[in-house]
Order: C-alpha cells, then sequence, then structure tokens
C-alpha cells in the first residue's frame, strides 16, 4: 500500500501549489486594500508592513460603498424572498398536480432556460420604465424575481413529488383545505430544498450585474455593489487601494455564506445536472 | 417531470371530464401558482416576445417614437461588419473555451473524487470558490493584476524569469482575447467540476474493485468504467457549460469593455453598445437594432441547445442508464 501513499503525496504536492496559485488573485485583493495607495503594485508579497485600515473608511464613506452595500441587502434578501414563495408554490403545483394546462406551462418554462438574459433587457427596461417602477430598488427586486428559476423550481417539483399521497389524505381527512396542507405539511417538509433554494438565490441576486446596471444607468444611487464597483473604473476613483477595498467588502459576504452553507450549493448545482 | 405519479384533484373526478369542470377543481392550483406565473409572464415571457417586435422597428430611444421598418434592421445588420466579428468573437470564445474547460474540470474532478484523497474535500471548496464570487467585480480585480503596468501577474513571470518585458495580458489586442479564455476557465472551472463529481459519484464503486480484482490498472479502469458510465453527463454538461460560455457579459464588459480596439467584443457587447451607447451615455440608442441583434444571437443559442437536446434524447433512447427522474 505504499505506491498509495507516493501517490497520494504527489497528488497533494501538485494541487496544493495549483490551489494556492487558484486563490492567490483573492488574496492578492485583500492585501492590496490594506496597503497605501502608492504601494498597491509593490511587490508580490501578501503581509504588508503596515496595515492601512483607512482604505475602508475611505471607501465606506468617501465612495459611498456603503450605501451601495444597502442597496445590494436590500435586492438580495427581498430576491430570496420573493423567489423562495414563487418557486415553491409553482413547484409544489408542477410536481405533484395534473391540471389543463400543465403541459403549456412546462413547455413555457422549458423555452425560457435557454433564454440568454441580454436578449431581453431592452423589453425590461421598457416594461419597468412604464410601470413607473424605474427610481426604486422594487423595479430591480421584481425584475430579477420575474427571471426563470427553473434549477429552483425543479428541485422544488422534484422534491415534492416524490412525497408519499397519504400525507394529503390524512391531512384532508383532519379537514385541512389545499393552502394549509401546502403551508403547514409540505412546505416544512422541503426544509433541505429551501436551504438550497436560498443559498443559490443570494449568490445569484448578490452577483446580478446586467440588471441592476442597466435599470439604474440614470439612478446611480440605487446601483447594486457590482454595478457601483464597476463605475468607479470609469469614474473619479482611481485609488487602486481603496478600489481594493471596496471589491473585498463586496466579495467577502458571499464568500463566507459559501465556505459555512457550500453542503446546500453543491447539492444544488448537482441536483441541476442529475435532472 | 413526468404525470404519472400525480395526485389528482378531487379523486372520483372520471365521470365528469370536462375541461371547464377540470380547471374549475384545479382552481385553489392555478391561483398558488399566479404569482409566480404573473412575474415570469411580466420580465420573461413577455420581454422575449418584445424583444422579436421592437426588432422589426427603428427607435432611437425609450422615448422617442417608434417607427415601422420592417425586416430593415435585419438587413442593416447582415450588412454591419461589426456585428459579424462580435458574432465571429462569441462563437470563437465558446468553441476555445468550452473543451478546455471541460476537459480540465474532468481531469480535477477524477482526481478530487479519490476517496483515499482526505483532503478532496478542502481542494474541491478552494477551486470552487471563484464561481460564487461577483462577476464584474472579479473582472476588476484580476484588471489589476494583469495590469501590463506592474501587475503581479507581471511580475511573477518576470521574477521567474520567463520573461523580459511585461506582456500586454490587457492591452495588446492580440493576446487579450486569450486572456479572457484563461481568466474566463478559471472564473468557472469549479462549475463543471462539481457536475463532473456528481456524475461520478453515481458510479457504483464495486465496479472498480471489481476490476482492480481482475488485474485492470488505473488507466484500464478510467477507460473502460468511468468513460462509458460518464458520457450520458458528459453531452448534458457540454450543454450546459456551451450555452454558458456564450453569455459573458458581465465578465467581459468589465474586464475589458470590448477593447482594445474592440478586438474582445462579444456578441452581447455589442448589442449592449447599440442598445445603450458605449460606457453608458445614453445618447447613441438604437434599440430596434439591438433587439434584432438579440433575436438573431438568441436564435442561434436556441438551436445550439436544441441540438444538444436532441442528443440527450438520441443518447437516452439507445440505452444509456441516464434516467430523467430526480434522485
Amino acid at each position: 500500500m505504499t505506491a498509495g501513499r507516493v501517490r497520494r503525496l504527489v497528488t497533494y504536492a501538485i494541487l496544493t501549489p495549483l490551489a494556492f496559485v487558484w486563490i492567490y488573485p483573492f488574496l492578492w485583493m485583500m492585501s492590496a486594500s490594506v496597503r497605501p495607495n502608492g504601494k498597491v503594485f509593490a511587490g508580490l508579497g501578501l503581509f504588508p508592513t503596515k496595515w492601512y485600515w483607512s482604505n475602508y473608511a475611505a471607501a465606506w464613506v468617501d465612495a459611498e460603498i456603503g450605501k451601495y452595500f444597502l442597496n445590494t441587502v436590500v435586492v438580495t434578501v427581498s430576491g430570496v424572498a420573493i423567489v423562495v414563495c414563487t418557486t415553491a408554490t409553482m413547484g409544489y403545483a408542477l410536481g405533484r398536480y395534473a391540471f389543463p394546462g400543465r403541459r403549456i406551462l412546462v413547455g413555457i418554462l422549458a423555452a425560457l432556460v435557454f433564454l440568454p438574459q441580454g436578449y431581453t433587457i431592452i423589453p425590461i427596461f421598457d416594461l419597468i420604465t412604464k410601470l413607473n417602477l424605474d427610481g426604486t430598488l422594487f423595479g430591480i427586486i421584481l425584475a430579477e424575481s420575474g427571471q426563470a428559476h427553473i434549477i429552483q423550481l425543479l428541485l422544488y417539483a422534484g422534491y415534492f413529488r416524490q412525497l408519499p399521497k397519504e400525507l394529503e389524505e390524512s391531512a384532508t381527512m383532519d379537514g385541512a383545505g389545499f393552502f394549509r396542507i401546502f403551508v403547514q405539511i409540505f412546505l416544512p417538509l422541503a426544509k433541505p430544498v429551501t436551504a438550497t433554494v436560498i443559498i443559490l438565490q443570494f449568490i445569484a441576486s448578490w452577483n446580478d450585474f446586467l440588471l441592476p446596471l442597466v435599470l439604474t444607468l440614470s439612478q446611480p444611487d440605487l446601483r447594486t455593489l457590482a454595478v457601483a464597483v464597476y463605475s468607479f473604473q470609469g469614474e473619479n476613483f482611481t485609488s487602486y487601494a481603496q478600489m481594493n477595498a471596496a471589491s473585498t467588502i463586496s466579495l467577502l459576504p458571499v464568500i463566507i455564506v459559501f465556505l459555512f452553507l457550500q453542503r446546500y450549493f453543491v447539492e444544488g448545482i448537482a441536483g441541476a445536472v442529475k435532472q | 417531470m413526468t404525470t404519472s405519479d400525480q395526485v389528482r384533484l378531487d379523486v372520483p373526478a372520471r365521470r365528469r371530464t370536462g375541461l371547464g369542470q377540470r380547471i374549475w377543481d384545479a382552481r385553489a392550483v392555478y391561483l398558488l401558482m399566479l404569482p409566480g406565473f404573473v412575474l415570469i409572464l411580466m420580465f420573461s415571457f413577455y420581454p422575449l416576445v418584445m424583444s422579436w417586435y421592437y426588432a422589426f422597428f427603428d427607435w432611437s430611444g425609450l422615448d422617442a417614437a417608434k417607427y415601422f421598418v420592417g425586416f430593415q434592421n435585419f438587413r442593416d445588420l447582415m450588412a454591419d461588419e461589426y456585428f459579424w466579428k462580435a458574432f465571429g468573437r462569441s462563437a470563437w470564445f465558446a468553441a476555445v473555451a468550452t473543451p478546455i474547460e471541460l476537459a480540465l474540470s474532468l481531469a480535477l474532478a477524477i482526481v478530487l473524487n479519490d476517496r483515499s484523497l482526505k483532503l478532496a474535500p478542502v481542494f474541491r471548496t478552494l477551486f470552487f470558490i471563484p464561481v460564487v464570487t461577483t462577476t464584474a467585480i472579479v473582472s476588476i480585480v484580476m484588471s489589476m493584476v494583469f495590469s501590463s503596468f506592474n501587475g503581479p501577474a507581471n511580475q511573477a513571470l518576470q521574477s521567474l524569469r520567463l520573461i523580459d518585458e511585461p506582456i500586454g495580458f490587457l492591452t495588446d489586442p492580440r493576446t487579450v482575447m486569450w486572456t479572457a479564455i484563461g481568466l474566463f476557465v478559471w472564473k468557472w472551472l469549479g462549475q463543471p467540476m462539481i457536475y463532473w463529481l456528481a456524475g461520478l459519484q453515481t458510479i457504483p464503486q464495486e465496479l472498480y474493485e471489481a476490476a482492480q480484482v481482475d488485474g485492470a490498472g488505473w488507466w484500464r479502469r478510467t477507460i473502460s468504467i468511468t468513460a462509458p458510465m460518464l458520457t450520458p453527463f458528459a453531452i448534458i454538461i457540454t450543454l450546459v457549460v456551451l450555452v454558458g460560455n456564450m453569455q459573458v457579459f458581465a465578465f467581459m464588459q468589465a474586464l475589458t469593455h470590448g477593447g482594445p480596439y474592440f478586438s474582445t467584443e462579444v456578441m452581447e457587447l455589442y448589442i449592449y453598445r447599440m442598445a445603450f451607447g458605449a460606457q453608458g451615455q445614453v445618447s447613441t440608442q438604437r434599440l430596434g437594432y439591438a433587439s434584432a441583434a438579440g433575436v438573431l444571437f438568441g436564435i442561434l443559442l436556441i438551436v445550439v441547445a436544441v441540438a444538444q437536446i436532441f442528443a440527450v434524447r438520441k443518447f437516452r433512447r439507445g440505452g444509456g442508464g441516464f434516467a430523467g427522474a430526480p434522485r
């Protein structure tokens, strides 16, 4: 069995430096965020001799990252709440009930799977303007929630489908109606799926770019972090150190959420392929 | 989503199967689906239909009047050199990035699937981190890392004596596309890696053990067991990755803005520039024209997707053990 041990050691010897290079850009970003602006590009070392936390204060206050952070939190939390509700209800109906029009609905949803987002951005922009929702975060939230969240929907539908029929039957005998059965019996049973959907949607909303970019073109106050940091490039924001501080503030929440809840996330995207 | 084992509403409904009656019986189901359905209708289905409609209009801004021009936008696109170049770049980007991404992620997945590798989950997590991070912001960080002026990538290569002069990773029109492909593969590699791992984990361990008893070596086992068992997954993973690699807006816009000299202006960036102007200056809007370009691009994507779905179907009918049922 020493051959196996040697092979494992060789594997680790290759994987370890590779993994370090893989995440080096993030380490460099964090390191650059605590250096004085003139020293951002000075050397490859990751540990600065003196830590300039003031970059964070400058980014948060002067560059108004605090405001954009709040926008992103509002958009993300609302988006997650809406998407959990809509995909759970539609997944429950599609996974458990035969009803007239079901095939048509499945057909529409299937057609939307491969729809590129850039393809529909102009009508969405137009619709939001016509609804007088431009100039509000609500417009961004609605537009993001109305994208076809097929993976999330399939996860719910697949889960609800395999639950036994006796659940409904006994609940009906106890006098529970259709909506009560869904809310009080099925939804609590689907907690693992809900966890997966929450984290998938959290990351999708937090990272979304095209929709918030287009919907805030004339409303810089409503920018989310992705759009704000992107916009700094072209505007009067030349401090690389602050840029890295702003980037760190934007990326750390998703990385941390992922590290703590990765089990659900990985199950979710792996489940997408299994279906 | 098969219909075989669904709960029938109103169980003794066999005797009255009129459509109106069945719809009335299902009213609670419809009501439950209504909010989600309305949202999808408004922000997915309606925009899909409207982008086709707008493609037939000359429309120079949201407040401007629309003039019906028939197929003029499509004729203009056919004659627009920037459109064809952007089209070619998107196709080339996907054609180069997809096989690299698939091969590297498969290799990584096979290495990490080794159960005796105790630290495999740690490496899996590390390789996956770029996938969950905000694409636009990662691109901006990378534009600093790969800066031709003293960026850490150039510093590292120079201190290793691999190059004498800094490389213009993002400033040289001849190298920028390769830089973009490399960074894109880095950003998304973790995703197909997880897909492959999910596929690998469906292969029963006994198969390998039996083969090992028969004296089959690692290569033999990989070719005779892993490869055939993974094929049905390979088709669907290729589809997902290929369609994903044609949708690179956030990544490319934040990394290069399509530059230098339009050398990375892929299809979506072209559409965006036509619709909203360069750098978001809302001055040169050609919304109808951009819609027409979007329609053509959408057709291309759907053709790619449908071709692949047929491939999947054909394979399944051919007896691949890849059932559509979840779990």
